[in-house]
């Protein structure tokens, strides 16, 4: 029997202790129910005195404009769901009369739309931070990992979303990506029909994946607390990528890094207000007010902007199966690299090759972007092709080669020193990043 | 003396350190932006003229419907394009109520009443007609899309409810199909019959007949009914059908963005306040 | 001395710029919360028909009808002398919501009440309980021929809709 067991073996008397009330910080009521409902000094220990790294830059900030995105999205989208209707004969109208007759509903629903699309922009910037600086790195795989699964589920959800307006491109959207399933071999027919409830995308699919999109919205909130308690066990990366050593590394993260993220956060809100209130419509497609027609499909069927880049590496392989498996695998890919990029060192600031290349993946990310909101044909599917190579490239071959070969710039010793460096001129990075 | 200037200065930086930041932001989202545009503008413009671009009393940070021409529109709306277009998601109500045409209610009840609405079943089951309620929605001009169809050619008519929001370039879209005829159209174009030529229509070919020209809606207001006012009316009065909150999104929006503004001022120096206990200036 | 006025400005000018903040705060996410709250009210096409009108001219002396208005039963009688005459001549003290007949209906003929029970909004039965008006099953509220509480849990009369006549045999509901 090895020790292990033993800890179970109910013949040995031993203390136990079923009652763990006390320990509170806190006196009085709140200390009260602090003894019996730890949650007071959770709150207390990981959102008020957690340390933080002193040096964190405004890129910092996205993690928490994109819960505050989340908690938006979430509340409108609760608003909306009290009106909205998941039938095909009445989603359509149902959404106008939100537009028209709901008291703010034109307001929720431009709202819950642009959010969406800030969702995105935020999440975006935020996976560039981390591989910027490396914060895929030992000790925070995991969270990394459960970042994609998150951006998966992100995807998922706004692809559900976009179909319950039931306009042209709702329903046009909604039956080409259904049929990438169509892709799997032997099976693929049936997890379509499966998918639908119906020989078509239709009544029944509409109302299926309304109750999805709610599923999945709720799921994204559940996997964003693993993120989010994974963070608070690892701890914040930094623009150095050098762990605090010492408090002269960091500040609590009550009031300094709430005030610095408040502020970036109304920057976030700035640009979300313009846009929902001054061009509500501008990153959606005129399509989507025509009610769906399962009879005409759109002369240009685009999905929705944050979309494209992967869509452009669909397009850009010539066959089904292997266009899907691409496209899929194209943001797979990230979770493998961990285990890809063997350098020791964290932050690009001190790996000048390897910066490069992350740069140019960025500019991949906005061309593939681009040619994929355009015709495929002609130049546009070389330049797609070529983008799609350099995107696997750099995550199979670039990512593990420079990582062996790179000689690493002479880096501090600590993040104190980190920012005398940067004082004094001996390292150069971006302004307020 | 001297300590007031240190104190201005470390307010310049301040401020400086501000619009680099607005400055780098407006930069990065700027360039997003544009690239999305250009992806969502190039796709849809094929090989496509330039449309006639106006400018709208409801354009800008504070744009207004035109009261007046919103009138005139739903008056060339009723006239003309009614006969044939439908718009379903409108009811007579919605003229009167705020930032649309502003009818009063007196005026609406006699707009509706002028429509025959089928309502029922009474209480021997039978469908009856009544005149209509401002309650009700625009009355059709058919009786379903295949009737509609039949009646036009096999070509439907779209509704006109959101019809603005449904066509990239919105209400000059529209405008520049209405003022898109020509009456001889290049001659490698081939017109079947009762297939137009327009300028502005993808393709080029519109199975709709030029619906305005010079005095084909009489105005009582003295407004010289051109082609093109009349145009522009009937584009006002959609636009406004297709957004009816236009001025309520605008007017809510300017408020929120001041608000934002100082709010984030304010942020800034409290955020400035906080971190000088850590970063004490050299 | 002024070093330490100094100080004391600085931190009052730190603790009103702080209050400031959160002030300008809490009234932006009280006007962001309210459009969430607000969408929950009845919107523009609900209010829309919140005025019915209705054709008395086939209801004869001591029949009633009922009309759905605003998603409630509305009571519409046309009440027999009797009737009026039983409910002109109660006692108003033996009532539990002093109202006299005629402060409740506009023409004595006819009675226009909002057919909902007081108590918990159930519906009552019209000709039934011990007062000759209505009588509510759920809880045993009775109600009289001008639609007052009699006896039973219910704490006021029936409700009067705000209705007026246009021609002497319409009347417009709300």
């Amino acid at each position: 029997m090895s020790e292990k067991d033993s800890n179970f073996n109910q013949n040995e008397i031993k203390p136990v202790h079923t009652n763990k009330v006390g320990g509170s910080p806190f006196k009085g009521v709140v200390g009260w129910i602090d003894n019996r409902l730890p949650i007071i000094r959770m709150f207390k220990y990981e959102y008020l005195d957690f340390q933080v790294p002193k040096n964190l830059s405004y890129l910092w900030s996205l993690g928490g404009i994109l819960m505050i995105c989340l908690i938006f999205l979430i509340v409108t989208g609760l608003a909306l769901g009290m009106h909205y209707k998941p039938s095909s004969s009445e989603a359509f109208t149902s959404v106008e009369k939100i537009m028209r007759d709901v008291n703010y509903g034109w307001l929720l629903r431009y709202a819950h739309m642009n959010f969406a699309s800030f969702f995105f922009i935020a999440v975006y910037i935020h996976i560039f931070r981390g591989l910027y600086y490396g914060s895929y790195k030992e000790p925070r795989q995991l969270m990394w990992l459960i970042g994609i699964v998150i951006f998966f589920m992100m995807m998922a959800t706004a692809f559900l979303g976009y179909t319950l307006p039931w306009g042209q491109m709702s329903y046009w959207g909604a039956t080409v990506i259904t049929n990438l399933f169509s892709a799997v071999p032997l099976v693929g027919e049936g997890i379509v029909t499966w998918l639908w409830g119906d020989y078509a995308v239709g009544d029944s699919t509409l109302n299926r994946f309304y109750v999805l999109h709610w599923l999945l919205a709720f799921g994204i909130l559940g996997i964003v607390i693993f993120h989010v308690i994974a963070l608070h066990i690892v701890g914040s990366n930094n623009p150095s990528g050098i762990e605090p050593v010492d408090t002269r590394d960091t500040v609590s993260f009550a009031p300094f890094t709430t005030s610095k993220d408040l502020f970036a956060m109304l920057i976030f809100l700035l640009a979300f207000v313009l846009i929902t209130m001054y061009a509500p419509n501008y990153l959606g497609h005129p399509d989507n007010y025509i009610p769906a027609d399962p009879l005409i499909t759109p002369a240009h069927i685009v999905p929705e902007w944050y979309f494209l880049p992967f869509y452009a590496i669909l397009r850009s392989i010539p066959d089904k199966l292997l266009g899907v498996i691409a496209m899929v695998s194209s943001i797979a890919v990230l979770g493998l690299l961990p285990w890809l990029d063997l350098s020791k060192v964290r932050s690009s600031v001190f790996r000048p090759v390897w910066k490069q290349f992350v740069f140019l993946f960025v500019l991949d990310f906005f061309v593939l972007m681009y040619v994929g909101g355009m015709p495929a044909e002609g130049i546009y599917v070389l330049i797609s092709r070529v983008g799609t190579v350099y995107w696997f490239l750099f995550f199979l071959v670039i990512a593990p080669l420079v990582s062996l070969t790179e000689k690493p710039l002479p880096m501090p010793k600590s993040i104190h020193e980190y920012e005398d460096w940067k004082k004094q001129g001996k390292i150069k990075t971006f302004k307020i990043f | 003396m001297s300590m007031r200037i240190g104190k201005n200065k470390e307010k310049s930086k301040h401020l400086k350190f501000f619009k680099k930041i607005m400055s780098s932001l407006l930069k990065f989202s700027l360039f997003f932006f544009l690239l999305i545009f250009n992806v969502s503008n190039s796709s849809s413009a094929e090989k496509q003229e330039k449309l006639l671009k106006q400018s709208w009393s409801f354009d800008g940070f504070f744009g207004k419907f035109d009261r007046a021409s919103l009138q005139r529109g739903y008056q060339v709306y009723t006239e003309v394009c009614a006969s044939c277009h439908s718009m379903n998601l409108l009811s007579y109500r919605n003229l009167s109520e705020v930032g649309g045409p502003s009818f009063s209610e007196e005026e609406v009840k006699a707009i509706a009443s002028k429509v025959e609405v089928l309502d029922g079943p009474n209480d021997s089951g039978e469908m009856f007609k009544r005149p209509g309620k401002p309650s009700d929605k625009f009355a059709s001009p058919f009786a379903n899309e295949k009737a509609a169809r039949a009646a036009n050619g096999g070509a439907y008519p779209p509704d006109m409810s959101v019809l603005v929001k449904a066509r990239a370039g919105g209400p000059d879209y529209i405008y520049s199909i209405l003022m898109g005829y020509t009456d001889k159209p290049p001659k490698d174009v081939k017109l079947e019959d009762g297939v137009y030529y327009n300028k502005y229509m993808p393709g080029n070919k519109i199975k709709m007949s030029k619906p305005l020209s010079q005095d084909s809606v009489k105005y009582s207001d003295g407004t010289p009914t051109t082609e093109e006012q009349l145009s522009k009316d009937v584009v006002t009065f959609l636009t406004w059908a297709s957004e009816p909150h236009l001025e309520a999104r605008k007017r809510i929006g300017f408020k929120t963005v001041v608000y934002l503004l100082i709010l984030t001022v304010l942020v800034y120096l409290v955020k400035k306040k906080i971190w000088l206990r850590v970063e004490p200036k050299v | 001395m002024s070093e330490n006025n100094n100080n004391s400005d600085k931190k009052n000018r730190r603790d009103f710029l702080t209050v400031a903040t959160t002030a300008v705060g809490a009234v932006g996410v009280g006007a962001a919360v309210w459009p969430v709250i607000n969408q929950m009210n009845p919107d523009s096409s609900v209010k829309a028909l919140a005025s019915t009108e209705v054709d008395l001219s086939k209801i004869k002396e001591g029949q009633e009808i009922t009309v759905l208005w605003r998603g409630k039963p509305v009571f519409i009688k046309r009440r027999t002398k009797e009737e009026i005459a039983s409910a002109e001549k109660v006692d108003l003290k033996e009532l539990k919501d002093p109202q006299p007949d005629n402060k409740r209906v506009k023409k004595s003929e006819w009675l226009v009440l909002v057919g909902v029970c007081t108590h918990l909004g159930c519906v009552p039965i019209s000709g039934k309980g011990d007062y000759g008006g209505w009588f509510c099953p759920c809880h045993g509220s009775h109600y009289d021929s001008s639609g007052r509480i009699r006896k039973g849990p219910a704490p006021t009369n029936l409700e009067v809709p705000t209705y007026e006549f246009v021609g002497d045999n319409k009347i417009k509901l709300g």
